[in-house]
């Protein structure tokens, strides 16, 4: 039972780092219409930064956890204004098409400079340690990464479902015309958004940096898995994104227990499986 | 949807004569390629990959469907037929054949399966499936994970032309791509061409007009793994192996970024961007990482600046269409 339960944290945190990117995918593809391919290098970017400012300017994991975000997303922001925003207009292949260049280039230049092994990142001391729960020993840390996420994940719900600034960003989605005429600065509200998607990738490297190490190909393989999170889930609801995310870690996780070869691939399996039974996801609409 | 291409117009008379002339003058270069000193195994890799490039083009420039998993084709007909031939002992016609059915039944398993999604969830789809495929591959023991089959012995065609003789492998080559080639143009300017224009210009009005179009699609995807399964299995003799990194993502994105430098949409496209993007890899073998952030750097020129490719741009200037 010990390791069952082992398993289904591991499951957990995988599913809140789908939870969280799969979010940013949503929310970018709303406002952009574009599918993020660089979403993985970003995320990776997020863990190197905690990396660096912890090597270069002595700054902890709490300062990472708030800096590495900003500073992703100041960069996603410019990669918007400089690069993205050509394609307005455009078929949305070609969204795809750029932005799996720009991971190509980000993924390359650290990869030249990092090669391809992992570099450590220590658990911040106040997450050390462990607790027992009876039924099983949970870390500290692990357990902090799970509700950590899903606090980002409500709050982002929240910001967009419930909130003035997200109701302009909902209407926006709709018809950004329309928008623009009540004189809300709609081109704007676009940049933001995708810096607060790449914010939250970013954000999920710096939760992952102690658990999965820092490399320059962590992302690489993780956005296809969130891809087909994204198919099973469709990117048409903000909470069905964060449910799909974490219950497909959990699924993940009790696929690691019961049959492990099997654990690489099922979430592709239940995509296909989604696809043959309802093609078009399971909150989302036809795209 | 906005198309992705402006060839638009049907094919004419004479933009057909003018594409024939180039076809023989391209058949023509390639043939003399034996005698001008270019290092033949070069050569043969990029019709390989043309071949795959110009089978991955039927789906994007003339269905307007992205396949972002196309190295699964070119993977597993790798496996069958480098399998067939070395385990089984078969001869190279039978070993390509091995190879060209299995990617064929891989295609019309994935094919079932995507085409029920449009635009970018097809993209989304056929990447995913090509790495459930490459986690399989990995562990299946007749692939022998990351070592790959190796030392594939390359026999003799038909029982009299031994592939082992690099020119006579090199014109078994050239008449395998020239093959492939020639029946992707009759397929772009058949009936069932037209009706593949149709959908990726507007799919709603191909159904209202009464076409099945998800048959349509679902056959065009079959078609083009098929013949990526083709351009696999003579890979097979050329590099004399089957690796893992003939089916990850990455051998994918190159299978896109060789048509969109050429050009998406157009017939000769593919084939330009394939040989230059194998010899820049040639060239730059030494640089280590920096040829990925260079492909990346092309991705991002080419969407922003140069959308019509190469040939896309040159047919663009002088009106024609190629």
């Amino acid at each position: 039972m010990q390791a069952l339960y082992a398993q289904l944290l591991v499951g957990l945190i995988n599913g809140s780092f789908y939870a969280l990117l799969s979010l940013g995918l949503a929310v970018i593809f709303g406002m952009l219409n574009i599918i993020n391919f660089a979403h993985g290098a970003l995320y990776m970017m997020g863990a190197f930064c905690a990396y660096f400012l912890l090597n270069i300017a002595g700054l902890g994991y709490w300062w990472a956890l708030l800096l590495a975000p900003i500073a992703v997303g100041i960069f996603g922001m410019i990669l918007e204004r400089t690069l993205l925003q050509w394609l307005t207009g455009l078929d949305h292949l070609y969204g795809l098409l750029l932005t799996f260049g720009i991971a190509l280039i980000v993924q390359g230049v650290f990869q030249n400079y990092f090669g391809s092994s992992g570099l450590p990142y220590a658990i911040p001391e106040q997450l050390r340690g462990g607790m027992n729960l009876g039924f099983m020993f949970l870390p500290v840390y692990r357990g902090w990464v799970v509700i950590f996420s899903l606090v980002i994940c409500l709050a982002t719900w929240f910001l967009i479902e419930r909130t003035r600034l997200g109701a302009y960003l909902r209407a926006a989605t709709e018809n950004p015309t329309l928008v623009r005429a009540f004189g809300i600065n709609v081109p704007r509200m676009i940049t933001l958004t995708y810096g607060l998607g790449v914010g939250l990738a970013a954000l999920a490297g710096v939760l992952s940096a102690p658990i999965n190490q820092v490399r320059p190909l962590m992302g690489a393989d993780l956005i296809i898995v969130v891809f087909a999170v994204v198919v099973i889930g469709g990117m048409g609801s903000i909470m069905g994104s964060i449910i799909t995310g974490f219950a497909l870690g959990v699924i993940e996780g009790l696929t690691k227990y019961f049959y492990p070869e099997a654990s690489n691939t099922v979430v592709f399996v239940l995509m296909v499986l989604v696809l043959l039974v309802k093609p078009t996801g399971l909150t989302g609409r036809a795209a | 949807m906005t198309s992705i291409t402006d060839t638009t117009l049907p094919i004419t008379p004479r933009a057909m004569r003018d594409e024939m002339i180039v076809f023989v003058i391209m058949a023509a270069l390639l043939a003399i390629v034996p005698w001008t000193g270019l290092y033949p195994f070069f050569v043969m890799q990029a019709l390989c990959f043309a071949l795959l490039a110009c089978a991955f083009n039927l789906l994007i420039g003339y269905g307007g469907l992205l396949s972002f998993g196309h190295a699964m084709f070119l993977g597993t007909a790798g496996y069958c037929s480098a399998h067939a031939l070395k385990v089984w002992g078969l001869s190279p016609e039978l070993g390509i054949i091995v190879g060209v059915l299995g990617a064929c039944a891989l295609s019309i398993i994935t094919g079932y399966i995507s085409i029920r999604r449009q635009g970018i969830y097809f993209s989304m789809i056929t990447l995913a499936l090509s790495q459930l495929l490459y986690f399989i591959y990995l562990q299946t023991p007749f692939t022998h994970g990351e070592d790959g089959i190796q030392g594939i012995p390359q026999g003799h065609l038909f029982g009299f032309l031994d592939l082992s003789k690099p020119t006579v492998l090199y014109y078994v080559v050239l008449v395998g791509f020239l093959a492939g080639f020639l029946l992707i143009y009759r397929t772009i300017n058949s009936p069932f061409g037209e009706v593949l224009k149709s959908i990726r210009e507007n799919e709603q009005r191909a159904i209202s007009l009464g076409y099945k179009t998800d048959q349509y699609k679902l056959l065009a995807f079959i078609l083009s793994g098929t013949l990526a399964g083709f351009a696999g299995a003579l890979k097979v003799f050329v590099a004399q192996n089957a690796s893992l990194t003939d089916v990850h993502w990455s051998m994918s994105g190159e299978i896109v970024l060789m048509t969109l430098v050429g050009g998406l949409g157009t017939v000769f496209g593919p084939v330009v961007g394939a040989f230059v993007i194998i010899a820049m890899q040639q060239y730059l073998a030494g640089f280590g990482q920096w040829v990925t952030v260079i492909q990346g750097g092309i991705f991002v020129a080419c969407v922003l600046t140069f959308r019509r490719g190469v040939v896309g741009e040159i047919a663009h200037l002088f009106k024609r269409s190629l």
